[in-house]
Parts: C-alpha cells; sequence; structure tokens
C-alpha cells in the first residue's frame, strides 16, 4: 500500500537516497540495528553492554568540557579543578558526571563481564569478543589510572607515585622504566602532562576502537542468551533464526528502560552522594599534592582494590607484582579454560554454581580488604582470596568437566 | 544442598565486607544544616573575624558568598572584607606565611577544601576540644589533633578549659594515663551550649565552603530524578507496546 507523502518526508527519503548510493548507511543501519537478529530471551544482565556505551559517551562528552577549563601543570591543576567547580556555570556538574561516570563504568563492565562468566558468552565462536573486552577492561584500568591522577591531589600524587613504582620490581630494566614512565625521578609535572595527553587523547582513541572491534566481532557472530544455546539453529523458511528478534525496535526500546534505571542511579549519586561516603571521591584528595607528606594510608579507588589487595598479600614485590598483573592476564585465557560440556551456568552442576558463587564472594572480599589498612588477619584472608581467585581460572579445565549437567533445551526458555 | 539455600548464605558472606564499611571514630556528630542561611551567615562572621587571620579559602571569591547567602556588596565590604581586598576577589589573608612559619611552625593550611578533606564531624570535634598544657609552645593542645600548632582562638567565648586524665591498663597490662574528658577552668563569654551551637555554625559555613554547589545541587537532583523517573516509566510502556507481539 503506497501512502500519500508530504513534501518533507519526500524530501528526506530523497536526501538518504542521495547519501545511500554513495555511502552504505542503510545497508548498515540493517546489518547492525533492524536485521540483526538477537535472541529473545535476554535477561537482567543484558543490560549492562549498552550501559557501558552510554557511559563511554558519558566520559568522552563531560570530559571533553573539563579539558576547556583544566589546566595541565602540576602548579594549577588543583586549582583549575576548584576553578571548575566554584566559578565555572555547571562545572560541578560536569565534573561529578565525570567522576561518578568513572566509577559506575567499572560497575557496569564488572556485571558486563561477570554476565560473559555466567553465560559461557567467551565459549567458541565468541572467544575473540571477549578477548577485545578484556582488552577494554585493561585500557580502561589504565585510563581510570591516569585520569585519577590529573586533579592532582594527595591520593592523585600518591597512589601514582605507588603503582608506578611497582614497574620498579622489575629485574633490571625494573628502575630505568619507572623513570621513562614518570619522565622524572619522582611523580612531577611531566607525569602529569604525558598522562593527561594519554588520558584524553591516546587511551580514548584506543578504547573506542577496541569497542568497534568488540561490536563488529560480535554482530560477526550473533549474541549468545542465558540459555547459552544457539539461535542459528532453528531458523524459519526466510532464514531468520525462530528464537531471534531484530535488535532495532525491540532492544533499542528495551535498553532504554535500563538506561533510564541507570540514570537514575547516576543522577542520584551525581545530585546526592557524589562522594559516595569517600568510595568514588577520596577525601584526601581534596588536600593539594605535596611531595613532602605522606599520607597516612595510601588506597586507589574501588575498582582497583580486589588487585591491590593481591598486590599486597604477597609478601614480595616482584611475584606481587606478577600476581597483580596475572590476575588480570589470566582472564584472557578464560575463552579457552572452560571446558564444561554447557555454556551456561544454568545447566551446569552445582558444584559449578558453588564455584562461581565463591569466586564472586573472593573478589567482593578482596575489593574490600584492598581498602583497608592491611592488618594480620586481613592479609592472611587476602592470601586464601588470592589462592581461591587462581585456582578458579587454573583449575577451570579440570573442575568445568566434573558433575552432571542438566539437559540443554532445543530452544530458548523464557 | 540446594541452591536456594547456598546462594543466599554465599550472598550474605559476600555482603559481610560492605556492612564492615561503615562506622565511625570518636568524633562527635556536627548536625549541620546547610538549608540555613543565617547559620551559614553567621559561620562567615565567624570565619573571616577569627580564622581568616591566619588561613585563608584562595579557592573561594567573596562575590559567591554575597551571591549565595543573599548579601548586599556593601554587607559584604562591611562585613566579611578587611583590608583592601574588592568583592570579586579570592579570600586571602594579609599575613605573611613566613611569619607563621616562625611564630607557629607551620604554614596555617588553606580552609577552602577542609571540610572535604576532614569531614564536619571532625572539624565540630576539634575546635570544642582544645585545653590548656603549659609544654606546648603556644599554652594549648588539642585531644582530637594532639600537638597541633594552632592555638585555641576561641578560648574567650569557650573559657579554660583543662584536661582530664585516666589511668587505664594499655595492651600489655601496664597503666597509662589516657586524656578522657575536661573540666572547666574558667567560664567564657558563652554558655557550653551557645558555644556548641556557635562552632556548629562555623563548621556549616566551612561545609559550604568546601562546596558552595551543594546548596543548590540537592534541590536541583530532586527534580533531574522525577524527570528520570518519568522517561523510565514511558520507556517502560513503550517496550511493553512494542514487545507485544513477541511471543
Amino acid at each position: 500500500m503506497k501512502q500519500p507523502q508530504g513534501t518533507l518526508v519526500r524530501t528526506l527519503s530523497s536526501g538518504v537516497d542521495w547519501v545511500d548510493q554513495r555511502l552504505p548507511v542503510v545497508d548498515f543501519w540493517n546489518k547492525h540495528f533492524a536485521q540483526y537478529y538477537a535472541p529473545k530471551n535476554f535477561n537482567f544482565w543484558y543490560y549492562f553492554g549498552s550501559l557501558a556505551l552510554l557511559v563511554l559517551v558519558n566520559q568522552l562528552v563531560t570530559g571533553i568540557w573539563l579539558t576547556m577549563h583544566y589546566k595541565t601543570s602540576a602548579a594549577e591543576a588543583f586549582a583549575s579543578v576548584e576553578y571548575i567547580m566554584r566559578d565555572v556555570p555547571w562545572g560541578w556538574l560536569v565534573r561529578y558526571m565525570h567522576s561518578t561516570g568513572a566509577s559506575l563504568f567499572f560497575v557496569v563492565v564488572y556485571l558486563h563481564m561477570f554476565r560473559g562468566l555466567m553465560y559461557g558468552s567467551y565459549r567458541k565462536p565468541r572467544e575473540l569478543i571477549w578477548v577485545f573486552g578484556t582488552l577494554i577492561f585493561l585500557l580502561l584500568m589504565a585510563e581510570a589510572f591516569m585520569g585519577y591522577v590529573l586533579p592532582w591531589g594527595q591520593m592523585s600524587y600518591w597512589g601514582a607515585q605507588v603503582i608506578i613504582s611497582l614497574f620498579g620490581a622489575i629485574p633490571i630494566i625494573g628502575e630505568g622504566l619507572a623513570e621513562w614512565i614518570r619522565g622524572d625521578y619522582l611523580v612531577s609535572d611531566a607525569t602529569l602532562n604525558r598522562f593527561f595527553a594519554l588520558h584524553v587523547v591516546a587511551l580514548p582513541l584506543a578504547l573506542v576502537a577496541l569497542v568497534v572491534m568488540h561490536l563488529a566481532a560480535l554482530h560477526e557472530v550473533g549474541s549468545n542468551n542465558p540459555d547459552g544455546i544457539d539461535i542459528k539453529k532453528n531458523k524459519d523458511e526466510n532464514g531468520k533464526p525462530l528464537d531471534g528478534i531484530p535488535f532495532h525496535p525491540y532492544y533499542t526500546v528495551k535498553d532504554l528502560i535500563g538506561v533510564g534505571f541507570f540514570l537514575l542511579i547516576f543522577a542520584f549519586i551525581v545530585f546526592f552522594a557524589p562522594e559516595f561516603g569517600g568510595w568514588f571521591l577520596e577525601h584526601d584528595n581534596f588536600v593539594p599534592a605535596n611531595p613532602l607528606v605522606t599520607p597516612e594510608h595510601i588506597k586507589p579507588v574501588w575498582y582497583f582494590t580486589p588487585y591491590y589487595a593481591m598486590l599486597r598479600a604477597i609478601p614480595d614485590k616482584l611475584f606481587g607484582v606478577l600476581v597483580m598483573g596475572g590476575a588480570v592476564m589470566i582472564l584472557f585465557l578464560l575463552p579457552w579454560l572452560d571446558r564444561s560440556p554447557v555454556r551456561s551456568l544454568r545447566y551446569k552442576p552445582m558444584f559449578a554454581k558453588v564455584m562461581y558463587a565463591l569466586f564472586v564472594v573472593a573478589f567482593i572480599w578482596l575489593g574490600w580488604l584492598g581498602a583497608q589498612t592491611g592488618s594480620t588477619i586481613q592479609t592472611l584472608l587476602a592470601r586464601v582470596f588470592t589462592a581461591f581467585y587462581f585456582a578458579f581460572f587454573l583449575a577451570m579445565p579440570w573442575w568445568s568437566q566434573i558433575g552432571k549437567t542438566k539437559p540443554v533445551p532445543e530452544r530458548v526458555t523464557k | 544442598m540446594n541452591i536456594r539455600r547456598v546462594v543466599p548464605a554465599l550472598l550474605l558472606l559476600a555482603a559481610a565486607p560492605i556492612a564492615n564499611a561503615a562506622g565511625g571514630g570518636a568524633v562527635d556528630q556536627a548536625q549541620t544544616d546547610l538549608s540555613n542561611v543565617a547559620a551559614i551567615q553567621r559561620g562567615a562572621k565567624l570565619f573571616v573575624n577569627y580564622c581568616q587571620g591566619c588561613h585563608s579559602a584562595e579557592y573561594m571569591r567573596y562575590s559567591r558568598i554575597q551571591e549565595d547567602l543573599g548579601l548586599t556588596e556593601e554587607q559584604v565590604e562591611d562585613n566579611l572584607i578587611f583590608g583592601d581586598a574588592k568583592v570579586g576577589d579570592v579570600m586571602t589573608v594579609a599575613m605573611d606565611t613566613d611569619d607563621q612559619v616562625l611564630w607557629l611552625g607551620a604554614k596555617a593550611p588553606d580552609l577552602s577544601l577542609v571540610a572535604r578533606s576532614r569531614g564536619v564531624d571532625w572539624l565540630y570535634t576539634y575546635l570544642r576540644q582544645f585545653y590548656v598544657d603549659d609544654s606546648r609552645p603556644t599554652g594549648w593542645n588539642n585531644k582530637l589533633y594532639p600537638n597541633v600548632s594552632m592555638p585555641n582562638i576561641f578560648w574567650e567565648q569557650q573559657g579554660i578549659q583543662n584536661a582530664v586524665y585516666e589511668t587505664q591498663e594499655d595492651e600489655n597490662g601496664d597503666p597509662v594515663e589516657v586524656l578522657t574528658g575536661f573540666e572547666q577552668v574558667s567560664a567564657g563569654t558563652l554558655s557550653s551550649e551557645e558555644f556548641d551551637q556557635s562552632m556548629l555554625d562555623l563548621v556549616t559555613f566551612l561545609e559550604y565552603l568546601g562546596e558552595p554547589a551543594k546548596l543548590k545541587r540537592e534541590g536541583i537532583g530532586i527534580w533531574v530524578l522525577l524527570y528520570l523517573a518519568l522517561f523510565t516509566f514511558l520507556a517502560y510502556l513503550l517496550k511493553q507496546e512494542f514487545w507485544r507481539d513477541v511471543k
């Protein structure tokens, strides 16, 4: 049925045609939205991918606005942040959106990764999606660390001092490497300037490129789902998956609800608890950096504390650094460590479910321990949980095959 | 082993460190109220009269205080500005910092952000816990911040108090003298309640000074949350409408 069209619609559609003959925009739209078939049984855990993208955009936009008033200099950085907070109209809002966004980025990414872990989203043929994702996580940690240095408060300064000095533990080249990273004998103006360059140009570029690769790889093989079954096995006469629905409009409108809920939490923190009790903005970072006064308790922001706890749990510095680095690196291997006959935790045996639950317990405990001063009992606990963290991954080829799996359905369940 | 029984137990185990994270030190609660503009104004007056002799607030402009606290330029010039500062200037100190080091042993820290780094409870407690101590250069010491360089600026209002010690046992069972409280030696111009109230005013001002945007951000936040709640509800309705044909 042909509908009568107004001048505006005709002009617009001929405009789209004009572009489309020169650049395949319609093709792109169809491939990635209108005709990208996603399983219809996505649950709560599937909101965090689109939310990660939302936070990335938030960080990019607010970050650009912050650079308009931020001063990249050890002498001016701290004061320029306060200038943004006080004298720049709405500067406080932009700054809190950026600082809150940084923490919520990790909340969203941790939940997104845990989703992948639960439903076996990294299993063949999605190994590369997981590898790109882990690379994004790694770069995000670097991005967050360097961003935290920029306000040039006490924690910015001493956090950077501690973390960069870790490179000094590497035999032979260590000290030289740490000096090369700092660009000085200690954290200084040179360090601040290079971290700014990396934080606002190099790493965001790399992050965006990796997100594109992450999504391109995802759309090549299609999304996994909570049942961990392949929806492409059951297609209708037109070759469309029976259990699939086009991403647009179904998941665009569904993700909109997730966006709404997320923004409610985001806005609540920005407007009512931007420091989040010292977890998002640390109290000591409201004191300007002072190379002569070491804070009583140097601790990283909460999203690094699980790994920081592992570092401190090891008495030897080099071994500690290796353990901390290894804890992140081991994630890259996950697709090849899991030997379970089924993808999704739903159909894995009880034993596996307990292992996953203990992993969550260990990770949260490590996060808490990493923020504490590190008493004897705390160090002991950190060692136990670190051991479990590694056992979870290293022994996975063995334990993932134990026990009787439940039968996996042919079609997705509700 | 039933998963429905195991999972909540594990979650509880996971939640233990989070519950542990709450907890406080030995400080008094400062019940500050930023909606009380008169209290902030009184605090501002105390700040410029008693603190700003040594402490700057170099990220804060007088004009911002004028705007936020509903004052006129004349009121600010007459009551808050001493010396030749203009109303658009930041709140610096007239005293030479070299003199501060010479007289008190250290440069008095800038107070713009002290409420954010120390917290209001700490400040409220600190300001009320000075006592006479002849072993200190200034003759004053502080229970919360032992051997601090700062003397008791408010001794006239508070009066003079001595420290009271009790003998307690340390972890090895040896007796130690522990500062447990104070005794009033001479009365001040204010009663104890009046003095607490006036320190609360000062701390309220310091809280405002730490983050002037706090005065309005919560008010704006309410509207943002209401808008987002409406948005989320509409998104939900939209989703229900679209998903009706998904079997």
